[in-house]
């Protein structure tokens, strides 16, 4: 690589009197002072979160309003700092969603421990855990920084589903029930 | 002795001094006090910040149109402030010395308040001057003498708590001081030459080097001298880019990183006192005092030009402060043998000169 020696030129009298340079800072700073502010006034006024955020993790509905949490223990698995605790439980076989079979009874994700890495939504494979736009999470004692199943479904809400995987399984098993196989 | 004492007890004059010496008090601390309000508010805007809005009191919050703006000015900000260093707890640590650990702030804080009383500030309609110490013809010495008499409050501050940190501030305090009172002297007294005559006893008055500017202001007959000048109560006044110190990149927090609450207020207070002195040396010497602008006839006549010429004076100043912060937020802080290097080869001979220069136009003129 050929060297390229830059040309030092000699400060004029003006620069090395220093004060051209610093009026110019000055016009910078005062134009900077006569934008306007770039910060948020935070409680009142809250800032856009971007598609892909990831923000406290939680749990979600499908349209149809069914949970769409297996308790595969997935998540549980993966989670680095071991954030989430899940107590696996039955369907009753009389519930419209009983050929699921599986729904976690309690579902507890330790917001002391969570790191936000995502994991658990990258892992599971019912797209039931979300790290959505929740950025603030606060809380006066360490039981309030667990969030248990029902404050999970509360934050997360449904979110719209492109498969209804179960609705098709069901369907499928059905069909074959009715030719015989 | 007790006699003298008992007259001087009983006599108005007791009353008169205390009055006045409150006044200077109460001025002074309300003005640094607002002084460290536009500071956060200046370096906000300066970086795309609001500063403070939320400081209130719910009775002050309760008036309609009031209460609001108050809020958004931050004007409740600074007596939160002052209420949070008289409030904290005040530890002494235990490896100062502790007689001039606790004298510093003191010592720092004193000269700065009593340099203010020989400040003309307006004149009445009788001819009589504004100012808190009427009558004293020494005006600029005894500012100059006692102003600079604050370094004593950083270096016995610097001394006393025992400490690497705060010693070496002390020192760059002290050295800083003695460079810069030297230019500051030699282009004060460019000044003076122009417009002292030689058979007046009034010489050195603030009030006769206001007087004469009622036409022109000093600032363009001593372009040189006011910009050495300026220099140089930037770094008597310890600011940016001179806050030698302080400069709490290297110094940690400088002579007072071992002081804290009230202690640290006082020193806090001492500082914007000088840029508060500073600024009003400037308006007097080079910016026409209460004078409104230059060539310009004061508004009104009487009472009314009265407080116009106090309310210029007010105004100049706080344009004043203003640029003191302007500047801190623009400039960075030079090295010290920069500082060092400008003190003693730049702003020496460039005062020097200027002297001389004057010297032989006036010896040429006649």
């Amino acid at each position: 690589m050929a060297i390229k020696v830059v040309e030092r030129l000699p400060l004029s009298l003006a620069e090395r009197t220093y004060l051209p340079q610093i009026l110019a800072g000055l016009k910078v700073t005062w134009d900077n002072m006569v934008r306007p502010a770039v910060t948020l006034q935070y409680p009142e006024e809250r800032p856009t979160i971007p598609n892909g955020y990831r923000g406290v993790p939680t749990l979600v509905r499908d349209p149809n309003g069914r949970e769409k949490c297996v308790s595969c223990q997935l998540c549980e698995f993966v989670c680095p700092p071991k954030a989430i605790r899940i107590t696996p439980g039955e369907i009753a076989p009389t519930a419209s969603n009983a050929h699921v079979e599986k729904a976690p009874r309690e579902f507890d994700i330790d917001m002391l421990r969570c790191i936000y890495c995502g994991l658990c939504q990258e892992v599971c494979p019912e797209e039931a855990i979300f790290l959505q736009s929740q950025y603030s999470m606060t809380g006066t004692n360490r039981e309030m920084m667990v969030n248990n199943k029902a404050k999970l479904y509360e934050l997360g809400g449904t979110l719209p589903d492109s498969h209804y995987k179960w609705d098709r399984k069901k369907a499928e098993a059905e069909r074959q029930a009715e030719s015989g196989h | 002795m007790e006699q003298l004492l008992n007259d001087f007890l009983l006599s108005k004059a007791w009353y008169f001094i205390s009055a006045r010496g409150l006044t200077a008090i109460v001025i002074l601390m309300s003005i640094a006090a607002y002084a460290v309000l536009l500071e956060r508010k200046a370096s906000a805007w300066i970086q795309g910040r609001v500063g403070p809005n939320r400081t209130n009191h719910p009775l002050i919050a309760w008036i309609p149109f009031v209460g609001t703006f108050l809020q958004k000015g931050g004007f409740i900000q600074p007596a939160a402030d002052g209420l949070k260093f008289l409030f904290k707890e005040d530890p002494l640590p235990g490896h100062v010395r502790k007689t001039t650990y606790i004298l510093a702030p003191i010592i720092a804080l004193a000269p700065a308040l009593l340099a203010l009383v020989m400040l003309p500030f307006g004149r009445l309609p009788t001819g009589e001057v504004i100012t808190l110490c009427p009558g004293a013809d020494i005006g600029v010495l005894f500012m100059f003498a006692i102003s600079s008499l604050g370094v004593y409050g950083i270096a016995l501050a610097g001394w006393s708590a025992n400490s690497k940190y705060p010693f070496l501030g002390a020192v760059r305090g002290s050295a800083q001081l003695i460079s810069y009172e030297l230019a500051m002297g030699l282009s004060v007294l460019t000044v003076f030459l122009a417009t002292a005559t030689p058979d007046q006893d009034n010489a050195l008055s603030l009030v006769s080097m206001v007087d004469a500017q009622k036409g022109v202001w000093n600032l363009f007959y001593h372009p040189v001298a006011a910009l050495v000048f300026l220099i140089c109560i930037f770094a008597e006044a310890n600011r940016h880019p001179f806050d030698m110190p302080e400069s709490e990149t290297d110094l940690v927090g400088g002579f007072h990183t071992e002081y804290g609450s009230f202690k640290f207020g006082l020193f806090f207070v001492a500082e914007y006192s000088h840029m508060i002195i500073g600024s009003s040396l400037f308006i007097v010497m080079f910016l026409g005092g209460w004078h409104f602008a230059p060539g310009v006839p004061t508004v009104g006549d009487g009472l009314i030009a009265s407080l116009f010429g106090v309310a210029w004076f007010f105004f100049k100043l706080c344009a004043f402060l203003f640029f003191f912060v302007w500047v801190r937020w623009t400039v960075p802080r030079f090295r010290y043998d920069q500082v060092m290097r400008i003190g003693w080869r730049v702003l020496l001979p460039v005062a020097v000169l200027n002297l001389i220069a004057y010297f032989l136009w006036y010896a040429v003129k006649g």
